[in-house]
């Protein structure tokens, strides 16, 4: 069963150490959240489906009850989880990026090589495109035209990057603030 | 890392560098031989010179480049030529086409540099020509053919020695896509037929997906991708 | 059009003339430089008129004629001698003064005359004299020296002169050596001097010859760095300049260049001026203030120089419009007509032909068609120089690689190259006409001398009266003097040298020993006392009639210092016939040939000496050594050196002069070429570096380079070499002197021409190199 993007930059921000549910909405939202903070319904029916793959565990609860007062903290099954999903290239396509940053900041936050997950990334674009390029080639114009659609978002998405691994150092700067 | 075997061309730990700027620090490099390899990467990240020491025209500071079995670190200067015009073939920007000659002349060049009689020479370049579907502009100068008709010429003219190694330096750089798309296709399907391989530096990802496999060069270190995934 | 924006557009490309950056500074120094060049030698031009105008005047205002009929004595007379020597090679202009009063003439540049036993001289003479070179010529010339000569008394700063004080000068009067005079200066009645007519012509062609390759180098030189200049005004049209902006702004660069190339030249010119007063050519040198370059002239050229720049500017762009940059498109340019070009060489020689034949006795060649037909014929060089180029050109094409690339390059940009070339080739038809002239007009006069150097090479002329056996043995004595051989001459009439009309029959008389009259002829037989005439000579009809025994002949004393008395001579009874024989000096002698022992008393005084001497050359100075001896055996001794070569060394300076000249014009095109070829290859870098990429070896871009210069060089000095002996020849035929070439000299041009291509290529070799390293290749 999928947790789903937003359970994975969950277990990802859990590994710097165990915290509250409002914590990782809280850090959540500086991180990532941006337009789009996370409802605490959200986080909890995430946190929960994690608990059920037992990718973490219940730290403790603080007195007052509910489930905000929970602290969680991320198990081996989970760390494992995180770099699966991170070493894991994304299916090319538009609208990619949300995705990617995130994959990206929680590379840096988790002091893993995040160069390489954009590298990844990278080849796995590359190779999409390689296939629709010769496509294109063998194709009549409909073929042509649409394979280039794809063709010319693709490049945009490597484009970005690019752009991102040549700022990698000052997003590191960043993050850590 | 020893260079995968079968290789045709391969640089392993290669340096250079120009005054206080490190060109390439460390880079590595092979191609089998049919095969076509990008090389990418941002703008002074060595991509150039790395095809520059690999087509012999630089000698790196250290590190080997091995053609064939030969070693071209040891090769004089005068040898590295006589390879450069027999076994490799060439493809700039631009203004790498000798705007006094026709482009029929352009294209014989290479052979006439081998000591090919020039009828000859003339003959084998119109058929280069036609198979880049310019053999019309064979009397025009490069002045008088646009950008995209030019850069065709020039692969005719890097071709035209069946060599087996061709060096192609953002060959579209200076097209527009449908131009630049066309080059690359005629390129590399000339290159196949012929069993060359291509060394392709480009920037753009449209050109690089008509390679085989991609290599990117950043800080003088390069990266192959194929071995990431 | 208003004329402030003509001026604002002017002034921006001077300024950007001024502006270019390092290269562009290069660039307009150049520019300057060569400007500069053909000011100083346009100003120099100028000045020469007003140089020889002086000099003249100079020169007219110390004559003291000898010839004229001389005044009675006075307190106001003076009597001077004429007493010319050479020394080395070089003339010094001598006399002995003695004034006979208070109220004598004084010559220019004199304060006083020197008194007996001093003299006053100019300052280079002063300085030879106190030099170790003048030793020799201290010891002919045994006066203190008192003074120097002042500058209105010389004609030329380097001027050897000498007025020396003497006594009893008067005796010595003979009308033509020595003189009484009342006053410097040419008689009223003295009708102008008239140049020889060829001279002329030589001057005016010498003028034409030197200015044109001037002219052009001047147009050439303001069009320096052409095509980088096109690109940063394709620029300006990009930025909205239209296309009579962009060429006045154009003409504003081409402006700059000039205005400095005024102040270079102006500064050149200065300097040339000075070092002019140093300098001697031909024997003749001028005072740094004679070359003053006339108010008008100098103006003309100081607006003539940068309005050409302009105009040749705005021309030359008013036919090929200026592109942006990117967008041009190198089409086949049209191809050149030959008519109009043929037809300037063909009106030149038309204005030419018609003067064929004239010779020196027809009077003065028409200076406006002279000066018209010798430009025309060489600007011809110039028009039709890129038609042959690309004419040529367009049916080259096989041969090796570096040919190819060289040849095409000049079948697109033929004209390019044949300007550049353009001066040489109008330097070295000039220089090539000229010569030949100069050789032609050359033999002309060494072959009238015609003397037999085998026997004697000098001759000292001695005044009446001076002891020849004396002065023989005198000679004789001198190191490095082989043979002597004296003799004395005068001549015979069959009536008195007095009468109205003089004598109607009169022949020679020789006076020598038994050998030196054998030097003269063939004796039978000869003793002391014998008398001989002369036979078998074709020309010599009055000595048969004369040779009667028993005859009175008539000596001329008509030159000598007693005309009151009649010296006669009667032909002896036992006279012998001698057959003739060609004389030490050339001349055949006719007429009687007297031993001493057969020459009355009386007619000494009516003979001349002469002392043929037969000299080593290879004696240093014996020259010197015998004019030294001359002096010391009669002060008023004439001394002739005999050589075919003396008249050769006076052409033999300017041959040189011409040969220095026409180098520095070839130098100085052959740099602007390097310059131009430096650019083109800066311009082609990225070309040549992907050139070198597919293997291309560097000796076949070498050669390229070689054949893209020599080529064009080739084509030019062919050109010129023809239409120079065309025009040679035409010169030769109108001064009525034999056609020869000088094939010595037409060498030497194209021999320089050929090694300006080396030089010019061999120097853009190291940034041929330099610019074929992969640099080039870098996108970024």
């Amino acid at each position: 069963m999928s947790i789903g993007h937003i359970g994975h930059t969950l277990l990802g921000l859990l590994e710097s150490g165990p915290r509250h549910g409002y914590d990782l909405k809280r850090a959540f939202d500086e991180k990532f959240g941006h337009d789009r903070p996370l409802h605490y319904g959200q986080v909890y029916s995430t946190m929960s489906r994690l608990l059920k793959n037992g990718l973490v565990e219940v730290d403790g609860i603080e007195a007052g009850g509910g489930p905000e007062r929970k602290r969680y903290a991320i198990t081996e099954a989970g760390i494992t989880d995180v770099d699966q999903w991170l070493a894991t290239p994304e299916k090319p396509e538009p609208y990619l990026q949300s995705t990617l940053y995130t994959k990206v900041v929680l590379a840096l936050l988790t002091h893993r090589d995040a160069a390489d997950i954009l590298d990844t990334q990278r080849a796995e674009h590359l190779r999409s495109m390689r296939i629709l390029t010769d496509r294109k080639r063998k194709g009549d114009l409909a073929d042509q035209l649409i394979c280039d659609h794809a063709l010319f978002h693709l490049e945009a998405d490597l484009r970005w990057l690019e752009l991102t691994a040549a700022r990698l150092d000052k997003l590191r700067e960043a993050v850590a603030r | 890392m020893t260079p995968p075997p079968g290789s045709l061309l391969a640089a392993e730990d290669l340096h250079k560098t120009y005054g206080p700027t490190k060109a390439l620090d460390g880079a590595e490099f092979s191609i089998h031989p049919g095969e076509v390899v990008a090389v990418m990467g941002p703008s002074g990240s060595g991509k150039s010179t790395l095809l520059h020491c690999l087509a012999g025209i630089v000698v790196p500071d250290s590190g080997s480049i091995t053609y064939d079995g030969r070693e071209l670190a040891t090769m004089s200067d005068a040898q590295r030529s006589a390879l450069r015009r027999s076994e490799f073939g060439f493809v700039f920007q631009f203004g790498q086409l000798v705007p006094e000659l026709t482009c029929v002349e352009n294209v014989a060049l290479p052979l006439r540099l081998n000591g090919t009689s020039r009828k000859e020479a003339e003959r084998a370049a119109l058929t280069w020509l036609e198979r880049l579907e310019v053999d019309d502009l064979a009397k025009k100068r490069p002045g008088e053919v646009s950008g995209g008709q030019g850069q065709r010429v020039a692969v005719a003219r890097a071709l035209v020695t069946r060599p087996r190694v061709l060096f192609a330096d953002e060959p579209t750089g200076a097209l527009d896509s449908l131009n630049g798309e066309r080059v690359m296709e005629l390129l590399t399907d000339a290159a196949r037929s012929t069993n060359a391989a291509v060394v392709l530096v480009t920037h753009e990802a449209r050109v690089a997906a008509y390679s085989d496999r991609e290599i990117v060069v950043r800080d003088g270190r390069s990266r192959d991708m194929e071995r990431i995934v | 059009m208003s004329a402030r924006r003509w001026a604002g557009d002017l002034g921006l490309g001077v300024k950007f003339g001024f502006t270019g950056g390092r290269e562009g500074w290069g660039r307009l120094l150049l520019t300057a430089v060569g400007v500069g060049l053909g000011v100083a030698l346009l100003l120099l031009t100028t000045a020469i008129p007003t140089a020889l105008t002086v000099r003249h005047q100079r020169e007219a205002a110390r004559l003291d004629y000898t010839y004229s009929k001389p005044p009675a004595k006075s307190d106001a007379t003076l009597v001077i001698a004429d007493l010319d020597t050479t020394y080395r090679d070089k003339e010094v202009r001598g006399r002995l003064v003695e004034p006979e009063g208070p109220k004598a003439p004084l010559a220019p540049g004199l304060r006083s005359y020197p008194a007996p036993g001093e003299m006053v001289v100019s300052p280079a003479l002063k300085r030879l004299l106190d030099s170790r070179d003048g030793a020799l010529l201290r010891a002919r010339l045994p006066y203190r020296v008192v003074g120097t000569i002042g500058e209105s008394g010389l004609v030329g700063s380097q001027e050897l002169a000498y007025y020396a004080g003497a006594r009893d000068l008067a005796q010595h009067i003979n009308g033509w050596q020595v003189a009484r005079i009342s006053a410097f200066g040419p008689p009223a009645d003295q009708p102008e001097d008239k140049m020889d007519p060829v001279l002329i012509l030589l001057v005016l062609v010498v003028f034409v010859v030197l200015l044109m390759p001037v002219a052009v180098f001047i147009a050439a030189a303001v069009r320096f760095g052409g095509e980088r200049r096109d690109r940063r005004l394709a620029a300006l049209r990009l930025v909205g300049s239209d296309s009579r902006m962009t060429r006045r702004i154009a003409a504003g660069e081409a402006l700059a260049g000039s205005l400095l190339g005024l102040a270079f030249g102006t500064v050149f010119f200065l300097i040339g001026r000075q070092a002019a007063g140093g300098v001697e050519v031909m024997g003749i040198s001028v005072f740094p203030d004679y070359l003053d370059p006339s108010p008008a002239l100098a103006l003309l050229v100081a607006v003539a120089v940068p309005a050409a720049a302009v105009l040749a500017t705005l021309l030359a762009r008013r036919g090929g419009g200026i592109e942006p940059p990117g967008v041009v498109r190198t089409a086949r340019p049209a191809r050149r007509r030959l008519w109009w070009r043929l037809l300037l060489p063909v009106a030149g020689l038309a204005l030419l032909v018609p003067m064929i034949g004239q010779g020196r006795s027809h009077g003065n060649f028409n200076e406006y068609l002279v000066i018209g037909g010798v430009l025309l014929l060489l600007v011809g060089v110039t028009a039709l120089l890129p038609w042959v180029v690309e004419a040529v050109v367009a049916r080259l094409g096989r041969g090796a690689v570096s040919w190819q690339l060289a040849v095409r390059r000049l079948q697109l940009s033929s004209g390019t190259a044949a300007r550049m070339v353009n001066g040489i080739a109008v330097a070295v038809a000039g220089a090539i006409a000229l010569q030949m002239l100069f050789t032609g007009v050359e033999g002309d006069y060494s072959k009238e001398t015609g003397v037999d150097l085998n026997r004697a090479q000098m001759q000292v002329r001695l005044s009446r009266g001076v002891s020849l056996d004396e002065a023989a043995g005198k000679f004789a004595d001198v190191r490095g003097v082989r043979k002597v051989v004296a003799m004395g001459e005068a001549s015979v009439g069959d009536t008195s040298w007095r009468s109205a009309d003089g004598p109607r029959l009169s022949s020679q008389v020789t006076v020598g020993s038994c050998a030196a009259l054998r030097e003269v002829a063939k004796l039978p037989g000869c003793r002391d006392g014998d008398v001989f005439a002369v036979t078998g000579l074709g020309w010599d009809t009055d000595t048969p009639p004369l040779a009667e025994p028993g005859r009175r002949l008539h000596l001329d004393t008509s030159q000598g210092l007693d005309l009151s008395r009649e010296v006669t001579w009667t032909v002896p009874h036992g006279l012998k016939r001698a057959r003739a024989a060609d004389a030490p000096n050339g001349l055949e002698r006719g007429g009687f040939l007297l031993t001493p022992g057969a020459v009355p008393a009386q007619a000494a005084g009516a003979i001349v000496g002469q002392v043929y001497l037969s000299v080593d050359e290879s004696v240093p100075e014996v020259h010197d050594l015998v004019r030294n001896t001359a002096t010391d055996v009669d002060r008023f001794a004439d001394v002739m050196v005999w050589t075919a070569t003396q008249q050769s060394r006076q052409y033999a300076s300017i041959r040189t002069g011409l040969l220095v000249g026409s180098v520095c014009v070839l130098v100085l095109i052959g740099a602007s070429l390097l310059v131009s070829q430096l650019e083109q290859l800066r311009e082609r870098r990225r070309l040549l570096s992907s050139l070198v990429a597919f293997g291309t070896r560097r000796r076949t871009l070498g050669l390229s380079v070689l054949w893209q210069t020599a080529l064009p060089i080739a084509l030019g000095l062919l050109l010129a070499t023809a239409v120079g002996l065309t025009l040679g020849t035409v010169l030769l035929k109108m001064t009525d002197t034999p056609v020869g070439v000088d094939w010595p000299s037409v060498l030497t041009m194209t021999g320089i021409g050929a090694g300006i291509v080396i030089a010019v290529t061999l120097l853009s070799l190291p940034p041929l190199v330099r610019l074929m390293r992969p640099d080039g290749l870098r996108t970024e």
